[in-house]
């Protein structure tokens, strides 16, 4: 692709490619070395002479010990789980169904709902959330894994709905149509013709929904007050920093943590979760 | 003869007998109201119900624990005169216009170099994403503490670069704790632009630009006349998403500085957390958040027609 000399590509390519991946990815190495470096490295100003930024000579597992033994982290973990877990499950089963009825049924007003629940994709969670922490404690949900696994389908499942459409405007007529000469009821058609040859599609909309609950942070915050209901971040950030007290080596070592069940996902899917990222914005 | 008859007949009597719900599933329109049944429960009851309740909200006074009286459009007036809310009007207008523009040019660049062969590329995708998808309050931690005054270890290679004399208290400083916002957002918005725009590039067929590259188009004029128009209703949706999720963003700011230094950094959606839920003034940080919608609704519907003139096209 590159016409000329050499140096044409190191300079309009590998230079700048490297660039971009050392700046992506600093913060994530910086994350490791600040986890394992003993709070006496931690603390020394950057002007001292002996500051070695990029590595340490005397790793230590302090900080996670610290975090593992005297915060609840471990608690944080498996609440963030079983909320990412529900939600992903009940907006795959609503994304589902309504993604069906949209792009294959024929019925009034398809084309205005379509568009609606396009509408609820594009609101954003910060619009909602005091009137919605209202609601939640009219509802006695306030300070439950349940407020969360309620709420995050609103945003999952119009991101579903949408990308699971794709997939089924795909699916040819036909397939369908010849199961239901065969005897089979729509829901049968549905659920045993359908479904099974858009399961490239469920996955892509699953580890998607999986991560985006995995990362919610205001409802989080909102909706949640005692320290063992808490979500990773936002017991990270409420117990991990007193007043202007940061304990940074733990603070480091989990959000090293809480990213590896996004990571471990993400690192066994990744064409499943481009082709989400790709398929969301295509529509 | 009556044998015959018989045997027509079989195949409807052999057909499987239908319940009364399998038969209210066959008709279509039934079909289809059960299916977006549970869709259309859970939407209303958390986005639709909420949005009402906030509009009615941001018309009282209510506080949290007190009901509050009908005061009708008193809460936008009180903002309007608000230098805090007006700071955070134009804050968030900024830090939207400038880091969409940033990440879109970075995105498109690290776009175009991803699209070429090399080794190991999937492995570089693959990497590259990850500040997308790791959660956004523990990487935004990770620049918390890479932004400490006393301890930043971008400060350090600065100064051993020699491009600084004395410290930059990154987030300290009202001016630059913008930018310093703006610098995080778009380090997490350029993999998904990049991303996105990589899986437009690759369904432009390349023999578009290998015609004109025979045509003695140069490399910018093949960009410029044939790749970014074909890129365009691609580059329109990413847009829109990003531009919404930006306007609203809170969690960044809420990490890296809370609003502060003297609200430089305040955004709609930290200042509203920061009046409705810090200060407990419900209806008015109801009405702060309210105050994005119309905003947010004539982005929407811009890039929306945009979207359509240019796939008409």
């Amino acid at each position: 692709m590159i016409e000329g000399a050499r140096w044409r590509r190191w300079v309009f390519f590998n230079l700048p490619l490297v660039l971009f991946v050392v700046g992506l990815l600093f913060p994530f190495y910086w994350m490791m070395v600040t986890t394992v470096r003993p709070d006496a490295e931690l603390y020394r100003p950057w002007m001292a002479p002996n500051y070695t930024p990029f590595w340490t000579l005397n790793p230590t597992l302090d900080h996670i010990r610290y975090l593992l033994d005297e915060t609840l982290f471990s608690r944080w973990m498996l609440n963030t789980f079983f909320i990412s877990v529900l939600a992903t499950v009940i907006s795959l089963f609503c994304g589902l169904l309504a993604g069906y009825a949209l792009s294959r049924l024929k019925f009034p007003f398809a084309g205005s709902l379509g568009t609606g629940i396009f509408i609820t994709y594009l609101v954003p969670q910060t619009l909602l959330f005091i009137p919605l922490a209202d609601i939640i404690r009219n509802f006695r949900l306030g300070d439950t894994p349940w407020a969360l696994v309620l709420t995050y389908p609103t945003f999952l499942i119009p991101f579903c709905t949408w990308l699971l459409m794709g997939y089924f405007k795909a699916i040819p007529r036909e397939l369908e149509e010849c199961a239901r000469i065969d005897g089979a009821t729509r829901w049968q058609a549905m659920v045993y013709i359908v479904f099974p040859v858009a399961v490239p599609g469920i996955l892509s909309a699953g580890i998607f929904a999986f991560t985006l609950s995995w990362n919610e942070f205001i409802y989080a915050l909102v909706f949640l007050s005692s320290p063992e209901q808490k979500t990773v971040a936002v017991g990270i950030t409420s117990e991990l920093v007193r007043g202007d007290v940061f304990y940074w080596g733990s603070l480091m070592a989990g959000a090293l943590l809480g990213s590896v069940p996004v990571a471990l996902i993400y690192s066994f899917f990744v064409e499943y979760y481009v082709a989400g990222i790709t398929g969301s914005v295509k529509g | 003869m009556v044998i015959d008859s018989v045997a027509a007949a079989r195949p409807y009597v052999a057909a499987p007998r239908r319940g009364p719900v399998t038969r209210v599933l066959e008709n279509e329109r039934w079909f289809a109201f059960f299916l977006l049944l549970p869709t259309a429960v859970l939407l209303g009851l958390f986005i639709a119900y909420p949005f009402v309740k906030g509009v009615m909200l941001a018309v009282t006074d209510a506080k949290v624990g007190v009901p509050g009286n009908f005061v009708g459009l008193q809460n936008f007036a009180v903002l309007m005169n608000d230098s805090i809310f007006r700071i955070a009007v134009w804050n968030t207008i900024l830090y939207t216009a400038v880091t969409t523009v940033f990440k879109l040019a970075l995105g498109l660049w690290l776009a175009l170099l991803l699209n070429r062969h090399f080794r190991a590329k999937a492995l570089t995708r693959a990497f590259i994403l990850l500040p997308f998808i790791i959660p956004t309050v523990l990487s935004t931690f990770a620049w918390k503490w890479m932004f400490d005054p006393t301890f930043s270890v971008i400060n350090w290679t600065l100064f051993h670069l020699g491009i600084i004399r004395t410290r930059i208290n990154w987030l300290g400083d009202p001016q630059l704790a913008l930018i310093s916002v703006m610098i995080v957002n778009v380090w997490r918005g350029v993999p998904f632009y990049a991303i996105s725009l990589l899986a437009g590039l690759q369904t432009i067929n390349p023999e578009l630009a290998e015609a004109a590259a025979i045509d003695g188009a140069r490399p910018w004029q093949r960009f410029r006349y044939i790749t970014w128009p074909l890129l365009l209703p691609v580059t329109m949706v990413v847009v829109l998403f990003s531009v919404i999720q930006t306007f609203a963003d809170f969690q960044l700011v809420y990490i890296l500085t809370g609003g502060g230094p003297a609200n430089a950094t305040q955004l709609f959606a930290t200042y509203a957390y920061q009046v409705g839920v810090g200060t407990g003034l419900l209806s008015e940080g109801a009405a702060i958040s309210l105050a994005m919608f119309p905003v947010l609704l004539i982005v929407v519907v811009v890039q929306l027609l945009y979207i359509r003139r240019v796939e008409t096209h």
